[in-house]
């Protein structure tokens, strides 16, 4: 066994290892122990990946682990990038988890999962077959559910989210499991070295592509599959949601770039455009529920569904341009996706993170009822202040370079690539522009109204800083999003590598400070943006101390207009913030408000009280999905006829049913 | 190179000492066409000396985003003067940010103001953050979709290489995506820089504000680096406008000193005018109402559709 | 087209710069050096001396053009132009905004009222003089003043 393989099967190991010490440790070192030993587990599983990232690729076979087939395993740099991915993330996220999982979470069970979880999200992407993958996803899927559902006593919000979460993600499932069975039976074997020998049938291949496209995107919260992430973000533990924000999502672009180029060898021009045209939609419809949306959770959890977005256009343009024959290009933009991957794991698990130190010390997540944080928690606040600026894709953040390389990757695009490329690439730079400039005013508000100022509730007044374990997996991550935004010239061309399993044998950019794209002309240099941005700074500190009068900084009120103290009940809240953006995406939205006004009893034109109620719902559940469930409810209570409870009409069923069978079979036969 | 160095020298200093007179012309302008003497070219500057004399005052309440944000407006804008081709097209810094990351710097400024505002607590301050980050959400996506409209023609969205482009075949302006470019990206220089009709710059009503609200708090130096970057970013633009629209006397590769030195004149010249123009302009308008306003960063956005489809299908 | 035009016939409105009436500028007007942004504050007045602000501020006087501008916040403003009688309503009111002000501050009393109450002297919800509130530097008398003195007095602190 290789470096790559040690290093692997040692991660797996530690999550066992977690995984018993959670179910045996007393009480106390709990906690601890499982804490470490998932930190552990995420250390080897990204040493792992970067390993692998650097070429070194690992394959095992183990016939007796499961029946018939035995499970397969391989690392390539491709999955070696989602591996590093989902081991760093689990690091901070099990630091993290150490002090956050004290108010209530540390049972066994609970603890016990949560090494699985992240096991399962190292397994799926080093699977090598199809049993292999679709044990892993389960595996994933179910753990991921029962972390989910930690604090269903808590309110029945989680157990809804849960049962969302639960059918979606079970319906996904069965979408991969149909196209990979179906993928399996035409290529005859499991294995995927013998999938990406099949030389299946062109409409085989679609089908296989749209089920397995509809199973992914669902995993990565594409739209309209989006709706159980929104729901399932905010009410699973924050560490939770770190694992499944920045880690577990990334499956469903994994299984996109897996399936679709290097299983199917790409395909016709129209599946990535269709990739592509979600993968914007998403983008838009995620980033402008997150600005309306006044939970710090939903509001991460929708900026998710934005970024995956970004990701699918990464990939479906890296498919297109592939089918259009642009291969420079389709290299570029999957390098762009697989950064924008890494680059949204790394100021996601901050965001989160730090989101769950508020919720640890607040026990509030209503952006409307936070504020003043910055004083009383001065680190959280910093490091939500770094994610943030990283999130809203400025410099000197990290995701402004992968939507940069992405922004080139369309541009260059149009002139070569026909009528269908001259018309949806300028669209998608547009959608992606559009949801650029609303991350910056979605960012804005949840850092600004959420930690600045004063606080507008007791809970955030009485907001102490997190325990150190807390800020210490946190600024981890922050540690991560800091390399990635100065250093990309090292991680591109590392991600090259990942991109040359599907596209061989092309770099993707050049230089040591400055960002050269090869093969197209365009540069940008990250880290000396950082720089100027600092000397510049420092010039005008400079500056303002040489040339202002030195008279020292006098503390005086808040200028009120000569009136009485302001009370925090006039500062902006995150709903009035976005107010003008939901007017103007009205139509979009569809925001739902009413008045409901109480007269006294005397007369009708004096009013006792009135209350005003305003919510902007998810349109695309409110419309596609309330409508579904309502029919399979009527369904389901018409079926009620049939079910009388006699035993003698279920015989006759089952006496009916089978001699329809034996009827089809002699007609059939 | 030492002349492109020079070159980027020159027009960092003069956006720097020139922007605040540019602000003086254009109020000149407009006090003269309003029948008034008005009070000189300079007075911008007697104001920033001023407010430099002043006491800074920390208001209660406000903490390091606060006192951080006009260092960093005035940073950002400081490292945009540098980076855009002004003065020259062969800047050595010209490979460390692309249109992308200049778009991207100056929005960095807004949000850094934003968040100052927002620090206050104060109902002005968030009101006028909420309206410039909303009107920041349509403009950064107009910017971005009309640098695409311009790179195609040359296929690179560096700025040196557009104006070159431009310097090579001035003709290519003419063009239906140019023009449709120009137009859109001068609605949004209109509406970045918080002119009217988008906002007024001279307003004394709070809830009209956009750009003003956000700096109600602010004293003495801090004042004078909001002021003086706002200053800075207009004339930024303007000067990006003359550049990729009609970029006439900038220095390019090979150029001498003395070519760098005659093009910060034209440089000069060329900004004024359009400061005036737009002085102008304002003259004849009423400010929109806020609420009009996305409608017309829409039609600017659309227009930067446009410029993208007519630069494939009519070139 | 038409405002245009009509631009052009008006021409200059301005009347030509008087020449500076002599008296002493107070002293801390001269770290100003040429330019002070003054906030308005109406602290009872009748309405009368705002008139004449606006038409000092207008442009047959244009007091602009020696280098004063009104703003819309203390915190950016030299001198606070206060008019009227200080009622009680307005008396804390003034002081904060005259707190609000950064150094070096000015407070311009304007009208006879600012000065000593003038027809209001006496009345019940009246708390007194601006100087009983807050430090006068310059006072403009006149009910209301004309614009001439004020712009007199806006360039004695501007030294323009
Ligand atoms: S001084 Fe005269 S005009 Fe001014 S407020 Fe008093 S009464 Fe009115």
């Amino acid at each position: 066994m290789n470096l790559v393989g040690t290093l692997f099967v040692a991660s797996l190991s530690c999550c066992a290892l977690a995984a018993a010490a959670a179910l045996t440790a007393p009480a106390k070192a709990r906690l601890w122990l499982a804490g470490l030993c998932t930190a552990a587990a995420g250390a080897c599983g990204a040493a792992a990946g970067v390993a692998a990232l650097a070429g070194q690729s690992w394959s095992a076979w183990l016939p007796g682990l499961l029946p018939l087939a035995g499970a397969r395993l391989a690392l390539d740099p491709l999955s070696g990038a989602f591996v590093v991915v989902t081991g760093t993330v689990a690091v901070c996220a099990a630091i993290h988890g150490i002090g956050y999982c004290r108010h209530g979470l540390d049972g066994r069970v609970f603890q016990a999962v949560l090494p699985v979880f992240v096991a399962s999200m190292l397994l799926v992407p080093a699977a090598a077959s199809v049993s292999t993958f679709l044990l892993a996803w389960e595996l994933m899927a179910v753990s991921s559910l029962l972390l989910v559902l930690a604090e269903h006593r808590r309110n029945t919000s989680v157990r809804r989210a849960g049962l969302w979460y639960a059918v979606m993600t079970h319906l996904g499932l069965v979408a991969i499991l149909v196209g990979l069975v179906a993928f399996a039976a035409g290529a005859g074997g499991e294995s995927f070295a013998q999938l990406r020998e099949a030389g299946l049938p062109p409409a085989v291949k679609t089908v296989v592509f749209l089920t397995t496209l509809a199973g992914f995107a669902s995993k990565a919260g594409i739209v309209p599959l989006h709706v159980w992430l929104p729901r399932a973000h905010p009410e699973a533990p924050s560490h939770v949601s770190a694992l499944m924000s920045a880690a577990m999502v990334n499956m469903g672009a994994y299984g996109v770039v897996r399936v679709g180029l290097d299983l199917l060898h790409g395909g016709p021009a129209w599946w990535w455009l269709l990739v592509l045209a979600a993968g914007a939609v998403s983008a838009l419809y995620g980033i402008l529920q997150a600005a309306v949306s006044s939970d710090l959770k939903r509001l991460l959890g929708y900026s998710t569904t934005e970024n995956l977005g970004l990701v699918m256009v990464g990939v479906g343009a890296a498919g297109f341009l592939a089918a259009t024959g642009i291969p420079v290009l389709a290299t570029l933009a999957l390098a762009a996706a697989l950064l924008h991957v890494v680059n949204h794991a790394a100021f996601k698990t901050t965001l989160f993170l730090s989101a769950g130190s508020v919720l640890y010390a607040t026990g509030v997540r209503d952006l409307d009822a936070l504020g003043g944080l910055r004083d009383r928690m001065p680190y959280t606040t910093a490091l939500f202040a770094a994610g943030a600026l990283c999130a809203s894709a400025l410099p000197p953040g990290n995701a402004f370079v992968s939507e940069w390389l992405l922004l080139q990757s369309l541009i260059h695009a149009v002139p070569g690539s026909g009528v269908a490329g001259a018309v949806t690439m300028p669209l998608a730079v547009g959608m992606i522009a559009l949801s650029a400039g609303l991350a910056v005013a979605t960012f804005v508000k949840a850092f600004g109204v959420g930690f600045l100022a004063r606080p507008r509730s007791a809970e955030a007044g009485r907001a102490e800083e997190v325990p150190p374990v807390m800020l210490g997996g946190t600024a981890l991550a922050v540690a991560c999003c800091v390399a990635l935004a100065v250093a990309p010239t090292v991680v591109v061309p590392a991600l090259g590598r990942a991109v040359a399993v599907v596209f061989p044998g092309r770099d993707v950019v050049s230089g040591e400070l400055t960002l050269r794209l090869a093969g197209v002309s365009g540069v940008v240099s990250p880290l000396l943006i950082a720089v100027a941005l600092l000397v510049s700074v420092m010039a005008v500190l400079v500056l303002v101390r040489v040339a202002a009068t030195r008279r020292a900084r006098r503390a005086a009120r808040l200028w009120d207009c000569g009136a009485g103290p302001m009370s925090a009940r006039m500062e902006y809240t995150a709903t009035s913030f976005a107010e003008p953006l939901q007017r103007v995406f009205d139509n979009v939205l569809a925001p739902e408000s009413d008045v409901d006004v109480t007269p006294m009893k005397e007369s009708a034109y004096l009013v006792e009280r009135v209350r005003f109620h305003a919510r902007v719902p998810d349109r695309i559940e409110h419309r596609l999905y309330d409508p579904l469930i309502a029919a399979a409810a009527a369904v389901g209570r018409r079926a009620r006829v049939l079910a009388t409870g006699s035993v003698h009409r279920y015989l006759g069923y089952g006496f009916w049913a089978l001699a329809g069978a034996l009827v089809v079979l002699v007609v059939l036969w | 190179m030492v002349t492109g160095a020079l070159g980027t020298g020159l027009q960092v200093i003069a956006v720097a000492l020139g922007s605040p007179l540019l602000v003086g012309v254009m109020r000149q302008v407009r006090a003269r066409l309003e029948g008034r003497a008005g009070p000189g070219i300079g007075q911008p500057w007697r104001d920033l000396r001023k407010l430099l004399r002043k006491e800074p005052i920390a208001a209660h309440g406000t903490g390091w985003p606060f006192r951080a944000a006009p260092l960093l407006v005035a940073g950002t804008a400081l490292v945009v003067a540098a980076v855009v081709p002004l003065v020259t097209t062969v800047s050595p810094l010209d490979g460390v940010a692309d249109l992308f990351a200049v778009t991207a710097l100056l929005a960095l400024g807004s949000v850094a103001l934003a968040l100052g505002a927002l620090d206050t607590g104060t109902a002005f301050g968030g009101m006028g953050a909420s309206r410039e980050m909303a009107v920041l959400a349509l403009v950064e996506p107009t910017i971005l979709v009309s640098v695409f409209a311009l790179s195609i023609r040359v296929g690179s969205t560096s700025l040196g290489q557009i104006v070159t482009a431009t310097v090579e075949d001035p003709l290519a302006v003419v063009s239906p995506a140019s023009v449709l470019a120009a137009v859109a990206l001068a609605i949004v220089t209109i509406a970045e820089t918080g002119r009217i009709p988008v906002d007024n710059p001279a307003t004394h009503l709070e809830l009209t504000m956009i750009h003003e609200a956000m700096v109600l708090e602010y004293a003495g130096p801090d004042l004078a680096l909001v002021e003086w970057a706002s200053a800075m970013r207009l004339s930024i633009f303007l000067g990006l406008l003359s550049s990729l629209f009609f970029p006439v006397g900038i220095a390019t590769a090979g150029a001498g000193v003395l070519a760098v030195l005659l093009s910060v004149l034209v440089l000069v010249g060329k900004v004024a005018i359009l400061g005036v123009l737009l002085a102008a302009g304002e003259v004849f308008m009423a400010k929109l109402r806020l609420f009009r306003v996305p409608e017309l960063l829409a039609g600017s956005f659309l227009l930067a559709l446009l410029a993208v489809a007519a630069s494939f299908f009519l070139a | 087209m038409g405002l245009w035009r009509k631009i052009m016939r008006t021409g200059r409105v301005a009347e030509p710069a008087p020449a500076r009436v002599p008296g002493e500028a107070p002293s801390k007007a001269a770290e100003l050096a040429g330019s002070v942004q003054i906030r308005h504050v109406d602290a009872g007045s009748c309405n009368g001396c705002e008139v004449e602000i606006s038409s000092a501020f207008g442009p047959v006087y244009d007091a602009e053009r020696y280098g004063a501008r009104m703003v819309a916040s203390p915190r950016h403003a030299d001198a606070l132009l206060v008019t009227g009688p200080v009622t009680r309503n307005m008396e804390m009111a003034l002081r904060r905004a005259y707190d609000a002000v950064p150094e070096p501050r000015l407070v311009i009393a304007l009208g006879d009222c600012a000065r000593d109450c003038g027809v209001f002297a006496g009345a019940y919800g009246v708390a007194g003089a601006v100087s009983d509130v807050v430090p006068v530097d310059v006072e403009v008398p006149g009910c209301p003043p004309e614009p001439e003195a004020i712009v007199a007095a806006v360039r004695r602190l501007t030294g323009r």
